[in-house]
């Protein structure tokens, strides 16, 4: 499937900041499944080519504005190519053991309620069935709600509250499987409009390591494994490592975000000129 | 608070003098008593001199940082000194190599030489380093080797400091008063010099430019500010080398370029010596919310534009958990048998380790894994019996989190007392310099318990140091 994706992100200050200075992850590091067609990203309309790439294997660069900002505007346009391979994640930069992923940060801290949620799945032979249970469960225990929770909310607060965005069914699908003993990783991507329900949006979704299988996705929010309507961007323990954007600003006051997301089945042939090329796409 | 019967008196004092004390025996004796005190008084004005330019830049800052300073210096015979010179050397050669491995292939983990637990699930252990390749593999570029020493050849390290080890300006400065107060006595001791530390550190600094580095490599000294404990070191460092000394609004990351700002506009930065930790390095990467160093750091040094020394990520080696380990390292990585011994530690996390500690804790020294500075410590003989009850409680809830070691019996070196001169224990903290090629300055510095029979050499209790003295011939 092609997709084409047009990412707008504005971030608004209350009074103009001295700097910003941001770290984005938004160039989809190269895994199998998907076939990176033409892959831009502009900020305040100047091409960015990723800089480099992070421990995780995540391309990433980062950008400065300063002098009296009042807003910057992250475009990312991508034209990629998907095919469904029912979660199973390949290709991809593995610098870190897999077992690295057992161990839990602040979002993804197991308290008690994370291990009983965890506990009503038990083992069984088949462990991918086993994590669709857990994945189930998770999305029982989570409304999709938005605005209650924030980038700082972890699992366990997600699940105290029973409600929570993609974000939130990222970190508890990940706590919980660690819980269970299999290392698990957080991802954000894109999900176009075709899975019943969902609308073009950024996304997340985690990652559980099953053997045999290595890196297999599961998407809590969705109760299935990412398939052609996916597109996988960067992947880390948690959110923090995994953000599109992470910035800091001196100045400025407050700072808003607006965020807008549009995704759309294409023609296999990209658009008559193509999109511009990107330098970085070929390295790492 | 019983000592054990042989402590070893590195002078022999008072009537075995050991050959390399001959000319401070022969000082001491010679110079009235009276004219010591004049000196003691002179030493402590020229140090409050130091002091309260330090306490101009603290803003009336606390005058009791006035470290005690004590005339008697540490000294040691060449060739003794030789021998701990190739011990450090390769030491910090397994220690560079160490930390090089867990962050590309983790040979050491993979072979089962170290539990890989210890290292992947260490707050230390960066995996924003995992795959990056610095100048020469190096990231602990200035390392700081506690020692202790226990006899005529026993020598032990009782830690490793990969991070951002102080206290070199004590080295340098004890040993410019101690000039200025008896030169006479330096024209005939033949004493190796350290004055030129900031020279070596400089060199150290340049060979590890980064990839991208245009020409010849500007280097910064990064403070967190004045209002950091060791900012008179910062200032010194940074005068001693002619560098500039920057905060972190100085600096500024654009194109994954690291520019200093200074009255001449924008001046590109090659090699950043920092003296803040990982943790507030780069609020991109680690805690958003720190100003002290710089927003883009890190990706800089990823883009192969910047070196940072250390390196983020060297405190995987400093562990005191992982410490155990580092004889093996040794051996693993250079093929060698260790020439510096460690301290024999007990791994609480070991069953059986922890049950020996319980019962023996009134011997032993007992350290939290991750604390530092001499709190999160058990001194056995010399704690109450609150104190280690405190402690078997902390130990049973978190056997991972502690290591035991027995109490050495650490040398003396005679020290001016309220009494007169009488022994004080002493340990060394040499500064091990690491780039191209590794560098030592002869000596270290000597850190002297001022307290009768305390072990405890810290400066934040009670602690004082010594010129020391490695001799030429």
């Amino acid at each position: 499937m092609h997709l084409s994706i047009q990412h707008r992100t504005v971030y608004r200050y209350a009074e103009p900041a001295l700097r910003v200075t941001q770290a984005l992850r938004l160039w989809p590091a190269a895994c199998s499944g998907q076939r990176v067609i033409g892959w831009q990203v502009d900020v305040d309309g100047r091409a960015l080519p990723y800089a480099t790439t992070d421990g995780f294997g995540n391309p990433v660069a980062t950008h400065t504005a300063d002098g009296a900002v009042d807003q910057v505007r992250i475009d990312v346009h991508g034209h990629v190519e998907t095919e469904d391979l029912h979660g199973v994640v390949g290709g991809t930069l593995e610098r870190l053991p897999a077992r690295f992923f057992l161990f839990e940060t602040s979002l993804t801290h197991v308290d008690d309620s994370i291990r009983g949620l965890a506990a009503q799945v038990p083992p069984m032979k088949d462990a991918i069935e086993r994590m669709h249970r857990l994945c189930n469960h998770v999305r029982d225990r989570l409304d999709y709600v938005a605005g209650e929770t924030d980038s700082a909310t972890t699992a366990a607060e997600a699940l105290a509250n029973g409600s929570g965005v993609c974000q939130d069914h990222a970190h508890l699908m990940a706590a919980s499987a660690r819980a269970l003993g299999f290392p698990a990783r957080y991802v954000s991507g894109y999900l176009c409009a075709g899975v019943e329900g969902a609308e073009a949006a950024s996304h997340a979704w985690a990652e559980i390591h099953i053997d045999d299988f290595g890196w297999v996705g599961f998407d809590a929010a969705n109760r299935i494994c990412p398939n052609e309507y996916y597109v996988r961007i960067a992947c880390g323990r948690d959110y923090h490592d995994a953000a599109p954007v992470r910035g800091v600003h001196r100045g400025g006051r407050s700072e808003t975000l607006e965020v807008s997301v549009s995704i759309s089945e294409t023609a296999a042939m990209p658009p008559p000129g193509g999109l511009p090329g990107n330098r970085g796409q070929s390295a790492q | 608070m019983s000592e054990p019967a042989t402590v070893f008196d590195e002078m022999g004092w008072p009537d075995q003098i050991r050959p390399p004390y001959a000319l401070v025996d022969a000082w001491l004796k010679s110079v009235p008593a009276e004219q010591l005190a004049l000196k003691r008084r002179e030493a402590e004005v020229l140090f409050r001199r130091i002091g309260i330019t330090f306490a101009v830049y603290t803003e009336g800052g606390d005058p009791e940082r006035l470290i005690p300073f004590d005339l008697i210096p540490r000294v040691m015979a060449q060739a003794e000194w030789q021998s701990l010179r190739k011990g450090l050397e390769q030491r910090v050669r397994a220690l560079n190599a160490f930390i090089h491995d867990v962050y590309h292939d983790r040979e050491i983990l993979k072979a089962g030489r170290i539990p890989e637990r210890l290292v992947l699930n260490n707050p230390q252990f960066r995996p924003e380093m995992v795959g990056l390749d610095l100048p020469h593999n190096v990231y602990t570029h200035i390392a700081g080797i506690d020692m202790v020493r226990t006899g005529p050849d026993e020598y032990y390290v009782l830690e490793d400091n990969c991070r951002t080890p102080s206290g070199v300006s004590y080295m340098v400065e004890n040993r410019e008063v101690m000039m200025r107060l008896f030169p006479e006595l330096f024209r005939r001791a033949g004493v190796a010099p350290v004055a030129h530390y900031g020279d070596e550190l400089l060199e150290t600094l340049r060979s590890v430019a980064p990839p991208n580095c245009q020409g010849e490599p500007t280097v910064v000294l990064l403070t967190p500010g004045i209002h950091n404990s060791a900012y008179y070191e910062h200032a010194f460092l940074a005068d001693e080398m002619g560098i500039d000394l920057v905060e972190g609004a100085d600096l500024l990351v654009r194109n994954e370029i690291c520019y200093m700002r200074s009255t001449s506009g924008l001046t590109r930065v090659d090699v950043i010596y920092r003296r803040i930790d990982d943790d507030y390095i780069d609020p991109l990467v680690f805690r958003p919310e720190s100003m002290l160093g710089a927003p883009g750091l890190h990706f800089a040094t990823r883009a192969g534009n910047l070196t940072l020394a250390n390196a983020i990520g060297a405190g995987i080696a400093d562990d005191k958990a992982v410490y155990i380990h580092v004889p093996e390292m040794v051996r693993f990585y250079l093929g060698e048998e260790p020439l510096l011994q460690n301290v024999p530690t007990h791994d609480c996390s070991k069953p059986d380790d922890l049950a020996y500690t319980l019962a023996h804790i009134d011997q032993l020294v007992v350290k939290a894994v991750h604390g530092s500075g001499g709190y999160g410590m058990l001194v056995g003989p010399h704690a109450s019996k609150a104190e280690i009850e405190t402690f078997v409680a902390q130990l049973k809830a978190r056997p991972h989190d502690y290591v035991a070691q027995p109490t050495l019996a650490l040398s003396t070196v005679p020290t001016f007392v309220e009494s007169g001169i009488a022994p004080r224990h002493v340990d060394l903290r040499p500064f091990v310099l690491s780039g191209e090629q590794i560098r030592i300055v002869p000596g270290g510095l000597t850190r002297v318990a001022l307290r009768d029979g305390s072990l405890v050499v810290n400066s934040s209790q009670g602690g004082g140091t010594k010129d020391t003295w490695v001799l030429e011939r």
